[in-house]
């Protein structure tokens, strides 16, 4: 799924500071899921910054929206004539979805409420963590189901670098060597002489990428 | 006798090391080079070393050239793509450098510019395919070269990674930069012979010569931060004691060091000191050990 996290207060606060009249619009798909940018974060957020304006001596009127996905202009339609009614949209999709939304809507000004960070699935420890790159040029299959890509500091593609300290990336001590749990698991699975293969460089993507579907 | 010389007629190889500074001025590092010249087959000049943003390894390493010095240039693959790593090296050899440590290089995250963006578009294996491509004569692309380097490449490797995993990825990846051109081999700073010996056991019939790796003792602070925080060394608490207990610690430290190039003698084929700034003491310790 697309992870993201919520901005900073302050941040979306100042985003917002010219508007008496917001509707927050949060998205059903990846980040209700990772618990940033779903129905009950909008009514959380709605809350916080109807509370802080308030203090602030300048209320702000807050409508709640959560569309089933914010990257599809169909989802997005079922809100048009309720969003003519404010003068801008946060929106807590992703940035996808931030993008497909100021799309459609056209003349209303639509600002990110979140920070768009990575794909990835669950640690199991509630939290979330980074598992795939996008790159295009799958090579799961030959590192044993572990991407070194999305999970290597250096996105190694031949084997470690020298940093690795008691299993751990050198950048980051919470993290595995990557490559270490590459060799692990192709231990297990009888593969080790795949690793011995010489990687070729990735060719670079070209943005933005495009999936066609025939008819 | 050139550095490649020395190592195709299987000579005890022995190389230092400089690092460029933060800023235009050489003195010192000319100073340094000069003072172990005679005695070394060859200097590295380091790359941007921990991702701190020096003077340039491919301009100091010309320089060194110019002087009679004969460089090893260190290159990452950190900061440049493969369209500067060729344009790069091609200006290298006009530049009269020919021999090429090739480098992953480290992540910017740990050095003094942390948010400047990592290349990483090839790493240290495809670096080394790289060169043999160039000295083929093609680039990456296929296309032909109007005239042709002769790099003469090498690589690293950490003999201190992490026992199990870490060490066996070490060795597969080091069998790769080997089919990929790798001519000789330096590796991360050694500070027991007898780990050693068992690494060098492991790469015995890797069929390329191996340098071992001196880090100079300057402190026993240094040893223990290098423990702390550098993946791979591991200084014995002996060698941290004898640093903290005298009163001479040039003399100690190129004790230290001289006693692992002896043992290194009958274990491998070079060394390479890595004397960070000491590089005047290097005669000494070469002294000690008979070299």
């Amino acid at each position: 799924m697309i992870v993201a996290e919520v901005k900073p207060m302050d941040e979306i606060q100042d985003t917002l500071k010219k508007y008496s009249k917001v509707l927050i619009t949060g998205c059903g798909s990846c980040v209700t899921v990772c618990l940033s940018g779903g129905a009950q974060q909008v009514e959380v957020l709605a809350s916080s910054l109807r509370t802080a304006r308030k203090q602030e001596g300048t209320p702000l009127e807050v409508g709640e929206e959560t569309q089933v996905r914010q990257c599809d202009p169909m989802f997005i339609e079922q809100i048009r004539d309720k969003a003519a009614g404010y003068e801008a949209i946060l929106s807590m999709g992703c940035g996808a979805g931030v993008q497909t939304m100021a799309e459609t809507l056209g003349n209303i000004p639509v600002y990110p409420a979140l920070d768009t960070v990575f794909f990835g699935g669950a640690d199991g420890k509630g939290g979330f963590v980074e598992l795939c790159a996008a790159c295009g040029q799958c090579i799961l299959s030959r590192t044993g189901g572990i991407c070194p890509v999305a999970r290597c500091a250096k996105s190694l593609t031949d084997g470690p670098c020298g940093g690795a300290q008691d299993g751990n990336c050198e950048v980051d001590k919470d993290t595995r060597c990557a490559w270490q749990l590459i060799y692990a698991r192709m231990m297990r699975l009888g593969q080790l002489h795949l690793l011995k293969e010489i990687t070729p460089p990735k060719a670079a993507r070209v943005h933005p990428a495009r999936l066609k579907r025939e008819e | 006798m050139g550095f490649r010389e020395a190592v195709e007629s299987g000579k005890f190889l022995i190389t230092a090391e400089v690092g460029p500074g933060k800023g235009t001025d050489m003195e010192e590092l000319l100073e340094d080079a000069q003072a172990v010249k005679d005695r070394i087959h060859a200097i590295n000049v380091t790359d941007l070393q921990s991702s701190v943003m020096r003077l340039g390894s491919l301009a100091v390493s010309h320089i060194l050239a110019d002087r009679g010095i004969e460089p090893i240039y260190q290159l990452t693959c950190r900061d440049r793509n493969r369209l500067a790593l060729q344009s790069d090296l091609l200006s290298a050899w006009v530049l009269g450098i020919q021999n090429v440590l090739a480098l992953t290089g480290d992540n910017p995250v740990l050095g003094d510019h942390p948010d400047s963006k990592p290349v990483f578009d090839c790493d240290s294996v495809s670096l080394l395919k790289m060169i043999h491509t160039l000295n083929s004569g093609h680039d990456m692309a296929g296309n032909e070269l109007k005239g042709v380097p002769d790099f003469f490449p090498g690589a690293v490797v950490n003999p201190g990674a992490d026992a199990g995993a870490g060490l066996e990825m070490q060795l597969i990846k080091l069998e790769k930069k080997i089919e990929a051109g790798a001519r000789f081999i330096q590796t991360q700073g050694v500070f027991e012979l007898d780990s050693f010996e068992k690494f060098m056991k492991r790469v015995e019939g890797f069929n390329i010569p191996v340098m071992g790796g001196i880090i100079m003792l300057k402190s026993a602070g240094m040893a223990k931060f290098m423990n702390k925080n550098v993946a791979g060394i591991s200084v014995p608490e002996s060698q941290i004691k004898a640093m903290t207990d005298t009163d001479d610690k040039v003399k100690t430290s190129v004790e230290i060091a001289s006693h692992l190039v002896k043992g290194m003698k009958e274990m491998c084929q070079g060394v390479h000191i890595m004397a960070i700034g000491w590089e005047k003491k290097i005669p000494m310790v070469l002294d000690e050990a008979g070299l």
